[in-house]
């Protein structure tokens, strides 16, 4: 299968990184939606998959050279973030795929939706709404899909605890009611 | 391309009462949800006006559950992902793993996954289209029909994998276990006496004047539509646009066999050309088996995939052509035997997508046979 | 011409032509009424004739293909069932459970050093789904898939959780229910065990002849 070529992208948004690591697009604040509207008039007309990464802040051990020319290792602390990964392919020229992100912070997290863009983003962004807290500017029907409409919290956080759901039954890996008489549960 | 604005209806006014729209929950319970799925309808007499899909009544967060278990072990967590194709599921999360690794599937192990998705298909589809007629009213007889050839398909499941349904029969880097012998001389037998019964079966349904005037013009799905909705599998082809996983991404070896890949000529499609599609696609799916079932060399089942799986930290999306649409897979490694995100791309869930916009303006009873059509299930959708 | 409803009336063939043929071609239209693997006189009648022994499960059990799996058994090689144990207790296969349905306990003896055998070993039948993942990981081959099905029990509350002892089973019965998979399972614990001896005695060889040149040269240290 072709693949499909993220140069023209950073040709047309010279803010835009690269990361190699990942092979993703990752896209400036405010500009995820025009990206996304000059590659659909670029033949990019199927989003596949719309899915958020939560990650806790961390040390990052690096190898680098020093200013002397020796390589020592640096550690740095990478903050927190989520990610919102987009997996976009081209149904008429048949390439693909071209990886987009859209980084936001864990306490405030916002993006912008490209529902209006492309429909398939619809019940996937309210997915990463209902389970991780993005909030989407722009979606058209944003509201919990797969957990209830009352549930409180993000279930697919790093850090999420479960509540103590006092139906539990005595199962020979009690997890969590022993979490919970180590007082590590909200009720 | 926003949400379709529900039409237009001037609520009908008799001797001064004003009637009101009708609030009907399709709910969870319902013989002809495919599952607990629930549909809230507004009906102005029999119109359906406004229809919102609620799910999530199955949602076991298969998802975050994999990022506390290994690689392995997370494989028969899929094979109840889509409960009627558990093989199909394993192929795709072994392919996304195995683009984390650098290993090499053998032959043998290759054409075997290749008769296991074909023979998945076929059960798949004919489990549909009995589903699909039992919609619309046929009473079991088309589905019990289907459910006796799907019966002969499942005990070959079991001869190689030792479970009807929940196979757990693929690992990285090959199979679990060979077949047994004799395995492929009746798996040769099932595929040469299934052209005869899909002659009964299209003898039987396809020119039923009641199932063309039921699901010819209902549901109407236009190309552009479809394509902006991510709508993939049969239900797309239906529209009019041939968009085959198994021809653009050739994974696997399915370069090596000739198969066509039926799709409508024009730019909508129905309830009907998704019913039909899924016929012809079956046929398809049995010339290929043939091909298989012949050119199938001796050797071995399991490539030299590491004996615990730690990737190094990649990223990876693995995806194939699913019996519903497009199963993929990403994920995210970090280096430890664990994933670090593990994500289910769901067929059925995309699908859903363009549920609202095709059943408004049609009746009640046409909102079944649509969701009908557009072949979910709820254990995929809700993961 | 054709007839308002003359593919209904085609479609009505089909369903005669399957109603005739299932009394005269029992094989293609009824594949599944097919009881031969179980003999008439042994279903159980009320609830208490769950057989619970083990020579009598043969009746019951699904071998109808070689690798039809239910339900997981630990091995032993004959004898009293805990003297030839080869379950060690090292918990790979409660961690990699998918479920999490095995529950072990170390054994230790009286002075509290750990001996190689489990103590607890439970196994939670609503739990279990057959997965065989616990059979993949076991480096010892000290489990492996059982195919009786029939675990039903009245007993609300602990009937479900199958203790050590009633999940040991013989090496024997595993010959006779997959004789396959157990003779290619033997021969690979043999094979290991080989090789495992083979390194022994090359590791006892170098032992002996590094302690040959230390004497030696401890004699030369002496004479000079």
């Amino acid at each position: 299968m072709n693949e499909l070529s993220h140069e023209p992208v950073l040709h047309q948004f010279p803010n835009a990184e690269w990361d190699e690591a990942a092979g993703a697009v990752i896209a400036p604040l405010g500009l995820a939606r025009t990206m996304a509207e000059w590659l659909l008039g670029h033949g990019v007309d199927y989003c596949s998959n719309v899915t958020g990464v939560d990650y806790l802040e961390r040390e990052v051990k690096e190898k680098i050279t020093n200013d002397a020319g020796k390589v020592e290792t640096v550690t740095r602390t990478e903050p927190a973030r989520i990610d919102v990964v987009y997996h976009l392919y081209s149904m008429q020229n048949k390439t693909g795929p071209l990886v987009l992100k859209q980084r936001t912070s864990r306490d405030n997290a916002e993006a912008e939706s490209l529902t209006p863009v492309w429909r398939s983003c619809d019940l996937q962004e309210r997915e990463v709404f209902d389970l991780f807290g993005v909030n989407f500017k722009g979606h058209p029907d944003q509201r919990r899909i797969l957990m209830w409409d009352e549930f409180e919290g993000h279930p697919m956080r790093r850090d999420y605890t479960e509540p103590f759901d006092y139906e539990w039954e005595p199962t020979p890996h009690n997890e969590i009611l022993e979490k919970h008489q180590k007082g590590k549960v909200i009720v | 391309m926003s949400t379709a604005a529900a039409p237009n209806y001037e609520l009908i006014q008799q001797d001064g009462l004003e009637t009101n729209l009708l609030e009907v929950s399709m709910g969870p319970h319902h013989p002809s949800t495919h599952g607990v799925f629930r549909m809230d309808v507004k009906l102005d007499g029999e119109t359906v006006v406004d229809l919102r899909p609620v799910f999530g009544y199955l949602h076991r967060n298969h998802e975050k559950l994999a990022e506390n278990m290994s690689y392995l072990s997370s494989m028969p967590f899929t094979d109840r992902l889509d409960y009627f194709n558990s093989m199909a599921n394993n192929w795709a999360y072994a392919l996304a793993a195995e683009k984390l690794i650098d290993v090499e599937v053998p032959e043998r192990a290759e054409y075997l996954r290749v008769i296991m998705a074909e023979l998945t298909r076929l059960v798949n589809h004919i489990s549909l289209v009995g589903f699909f007629i039992n919609d619309l009213g046929a009473l079991g007889t088309p589905l019990l029909y289907a459910f006796r050839e799907r019966e002969k398909i499942l005990d070959l499941f079991e001869q190689a994998s030792g479970a009807r349904m929940m196979c757990n029969y693929f690992r990285f880097g090959g199979l679990r276990n060979d077949v047994p012998e004799g395995w492929l001389d009746r798996a040769g037998e099932v595929v040469d006496r299934f052209p005869a019964f899909l002659d009964e079966y299209e003898q039987l349904l396809c020119e039923n004047e009641i199932i063309l005037s039921r699901t010819q013009g209902v549901g109407n799905l236009p190309r552009e539509l479809a394509i902006s909705a991510g709508v993939t599998g049969p239900m797309l082809r239906a529209s009019g646009m041939a968009y085959d996983l198994r021809k653009v991404d050739q994974y696997g070896i399915y370069d090596r066999f000739k198969f066509r890949v039926p799709y409508t000529d024009g730019d909508t499609g129905d309830c009907y050309d998704r019913f039909m599609i899924r016929m012809l696609e079956m046929r398809e799916s049995i010339e290929i088996l043939k091909q298989a079932l012949a050119g199938i060399p001796e050797g071995e089942i399991m490539g030299n995939a590491p004996r615990v799986f730690k990737p190094k930290p990649a990223e990876s999306y693995g995806r194939i052509e699913g019996p519903k649409g497009e199963l993929g897979f990403y994920l995210i490694a970090d280096g430890s035997p664990k994933p670090y995100r593990y994500r289910v791309r769901p067929p059925s869930l995309i699908n859903l997508t363009v549920l609202r916009d095709m059943c408004l303006g049609g009746k009640i009873a046409d909102a079944v046979i649509i969701l009908g059509s557009i072949d979910i299930v709820l254990g995929e959708v809700d993961r | 011409m054709t007839i308002l409803g003359g593919g209904i009336f085609k479609g009505m063939a089909v369903t005669l032509r399957n109603f005739v043929g299932s009394y005269i071609n029992k094989k293609e239209r009824l594949p599944t009424n097919d009881y031969s693997w179980r003999p008439d006189g042994d279903l159980p009648q009320g609830i208490g004739d769950y057989p619970k022994e083990e020579g009598e499960q043969l009746s019951d059990t699904t071998t109808v293909t070689e690798y039809s799996r239910n339900f997981p058994m630990l091995l032993h090689d004959g004898g009293e069932p805990m003297d030839t144990v080869r379950c060690v207790a090292c918990q790979i296969c409660e961690r990699e459970c998918p479920p999490q349905c095995i529950y072990i306990e170390k054994d230790y003896d009286e002075n509290g050093k750990y001996i190689k055998r489990p103590a607890v070993f439970d196994i939670d039948v609503s739990v279990c789904m057959s997965c065989q993942i616990c059979v993949e990981v076991c480096p010892f081959d000290a489990i492996v898939m059982n195919s009786q099905f029939e675990l039903s029990t009245p007993d609300r509350f602990g009937g479900l959780l199958v203790r050590r002892d009633d999940l040991l089973k013989s090496n024997d019965y595993y010959h006779q229910i997959h004789p396959e998979e157990a003779a290619a399972r033997d021969q690979k614990m043999a094979v290991e065990k080989a090789a495992k001896e083979a390194k022994k005695k090359a590791a006892a060889e170098k032992a002996r002849a590094a302690a040959e040149k230390k004497a030696v040269e401890a004699a030369k240290e002496e004479a000079k």
